[in-house]
């Protein structure tokens, strides 16, 4: 019948075109999985795909947009660096916890002190608390040889774990009615981290997020650290041989991803979410794995990979509203998105020829 | 102390099923990450099924199914579209714990059938569990198949060269993975919790791909470790109970940093060279595509 035949390097061409693949097939195979619910196919794409941004409601959804995106991005960014090199970073979401939790201690801490140091302060904990938990995979990693994926794993039930604590414990808004949950930081002027334009959605984490991307780009593409780390994740012989230190690559790639998500922790706490609570973790850290991996690892396919994903959680939300639709809908579409691309991926290393 | 007992062999069995079947797999040469997916496939597809049935029975053989065809997925992915077995597993977790949030709705605050004790207070599954180490042994270490299987997962190469259907041998080692996900996820809802609430299994199929690490790929190591793993729950859990002045969320943290420090443990011994157990397959985690 078929047979494959791998091709000397990756197709470029291919490497663009299975992601847009990978998303219409998800498309297809949603609307028939829609179909097969009941609903109406193609006015659930369009929900999804459509109105959040030229919709009836669009006023309200598109800020929306760079709110969702604006995280997912900042910690795809993080983990593309270690994807690239081999090093797999899969608790984003527990650094992101960590991170929230080291920033509002530090806003909570100084509450109600009005100075203008604290917002930059609560930025400086947000990433070394997620530089600090991405670290320790990272060092268990270098010291003893454990796995850094089912560590970091391990890591984000836990850090959910001191997330609840906090929410019923530590952190606990003294004036909350013994509600759980801290201070709502919105309500905190110098903590706050505002909406910058109105009507925008953008806020300081969306900055940072496309800082991180232009940073990402130029350590990926012009930055020897760049060249260690493709080498590291292509041929880790060869790498050696190029003076690569292995332990140091671990240790940059999980730190650097670690703070980064701390990073997007931090300004979600203080900004779109307000607080610290039992459920803070909303599966962002997660969600950017796909991120990363539909953007091909690449800065500028990570903008449009965090700009759709972050479609997908407005169009949900909206679908969810108006149609009905189950709120795991999103997280169905995402999981095959990842299939489509991981399978379609095939096309960008092997040729297909027919047998003769 | 036999109450304790039962309790500690209750919450060992999901992880001993889950890591029992995830370790056939790695000695096949495949590193399937989806555990956890494919276990809370099982949770809900068994749940359903018994509580439409009224028999635990069908509900953990429809576990098993579920659990199959949720690693036929990342069989075909990872088999004949030879993607990145990491990345496609991890796929497999998220697919898995949406679709199964997407279909469990109906079923949150519905309770399960009952199970019955079996000997000596002991139900079924956990007595198949205990018996299915030494069967799983067995088959790995003494009969042909099994040679066979080892030999696709130690060196793929070779054993093609040999003329041994490396893909097929690896497909089925794949399914039986998926189904035993499927009924350690089942053990969760039907015996353990006795509802479906999303998310249910909570990292314990992270914590089976663990203990098989712990286990050095052994079928008696994956018992000890499932049974360490039950004993820091159930103490955990009588600590909770007994009012300990630790909050209980603390408390709760206890299997995910035991499951750390084990894996910490174990890591160090192979790296220092202390260790007479087994190491990691040779072929683990890397596709196979024959060129002739």
């Amino acid at each position: 019948m078929f047979r494959l035949e791998p091709r000397a390097s990756a197709s470029l061409g291919w490497q663009i075109a299975t992601p847009v693949l990978a998303v219409l097939a998800t498309m297809l195979v949603g609307g028939i999985l829609f179909a097969a619910m009941g609903f109406d196919p193609l006015a659930a794409i369009r929900t999804i795909f459509w109105d959040p941004l030229f919709g009836p409601a669009s006023g309200y959804s598109r800020p929306q947009l760079l709110v969702k995106a604006g995280p997912l991005i900042l910690i795809a960014c993080g983990l593309a660096l270690g994807f690239r090199a081999g090093i797999w970073n899969i608790g984003a979401e527990g650094q992101y916890i960590i991170g929230a939790i080291c920033g509002a201690a530090v806003a909570l801490a100084a509450y109600p002190l009005d100075a203008f140091w604290i917002f930059p302060a609560m930025i400086l904990a947000g990433a070394a608390g997620g530089w600090a938990w991405g670290m320790i995979p990272a060092l268990l990693r270098n010291w003893f040889g454990a796995s850094e994926i089912l560590v970091s794993l391990m890591l984000v039930y836990v850090a959910q774990k001191i997330a609840a604590w906090m929410a019923f414990g530590p952190m606990k808004n003294p004036e909350g009615f013994n509600f759980p949950g801290s201070r709502n930081l919105q309500q905190y002027e110098a903590a706050a981290n505002p909406e910058l334009i109105a009507g925008s959605g953008l806020h300081w984490g969306v900055v940072a997020a496309g800082v991180a991307l232009a940073l990402t780009w130029f350590v990926m593409s012009r930055h020897i650290l760049g060249f260690q780390i493709r080498t590291a994740g292509a041929a880790p012989r060869a790498a050696r041989f190029a003076g690569v230190r292995p332990e140091r690559l671990v240790a940059l790639c999980l730190g650097v991803s670690g703070a980064l998500a701390g990073l997007a922790g931090l300004f979600e706490v203080a900004g779109p979410a307000g607080q610290i609570t039992e459920s803070f973790g909303s599966g962002y850290g997660f969600t950017a794995i796909i991120v990363a991996f539909l953007g091909r690892l690449h800065p500028l396919g990570i903008l449009l990979a965090g700009l759709l994903m972050a479609l997908t959680y407005i169009g949900g939300e909206l679908a969810q509203m108006m149609l009905n639709l189950p709120a795991a809908t999103v997280q169905v579409f995402q999981g095959m998105l990842l299939f489509f691309l991981l399978g379609f991926d095939i096309l960008t290393r092997y040729r297909i020829r027919r047998r003769a | 102390m036999m109450t304790v007992l039962i309790l500690l062999m209750g919450a060992a069995t999901p992880i001993l099923f889950a890591a029992l079947g995830e370790l056939v797999v790695e000695r096949a040469g495949v590193l399937n990450l989806g555990v956890e997916g494919m276990m809370i496939g099982g949770a809900l597809a068994g749940f359903a099924a018994a509580h439409a049935t009224g028999s635990p029975a069908v509900g953990f053989a429809v576990a098993a199914l579920a659990g199959a065809a949720l690693s036929m997925l990342f069989a075909v992915m990872t088999q004949y579209l030879l993607s990145n077995q990491v990345a496609t597993g991890l796929a497999l977790v998220l697919f898995g714990l949406g679709l199964t949030a997407m279909f469990g709705k109906p079923y949150e605050g519905v309770k399960a059938p009952a199970m019955m004790a079996g000997p000596l207070g002991l139900n079924g599954m956990i007595w198949l569990g205990l018996a299915l180490v030494p069967a799983v042994w067995w088959g790995l270490t003494r009969t042909r198949p099994g040679l066979i299987l080892r030999a696709v997962g130690e060196n793929h190469d070779a054993a093609h060269a040999l003329g041994y259907p490396v893909r097929r041998v690896r497909i089925l080692a794949i399914a039986f993975g998926g189904a035993m996900a499927g009924m350690g996820g089942a053990y969760v809802s039907i015996a353990t919790v006795l509802q479906w609430t999303e998310g249910m299994t909570a990292g314990a199929g992270w914590i089976a791909l663990a203990i098989v690490v712990f286990a050095q790929w052994n079928p008696w190591g994956v018992l000890a470790g499932a049974w360490l793993f039950g004993g820091v729950t159930v103490l955990q859990l009588r600590l909770q109970a007994a009012g300990v002045a630790v909050p209980v969320q603390l408390l709760s943290m206890a299997p995910y940093l035991a499951t750390i420090l084990v894996l910490v443990l174990i890591s160090a011994r192979q790296k220092f060279g202390r260790s007479g157990g087994g190491s990691a397959p040779g072929s683990l985690g890397r596709s196979f595509h024959a060129l002739r």
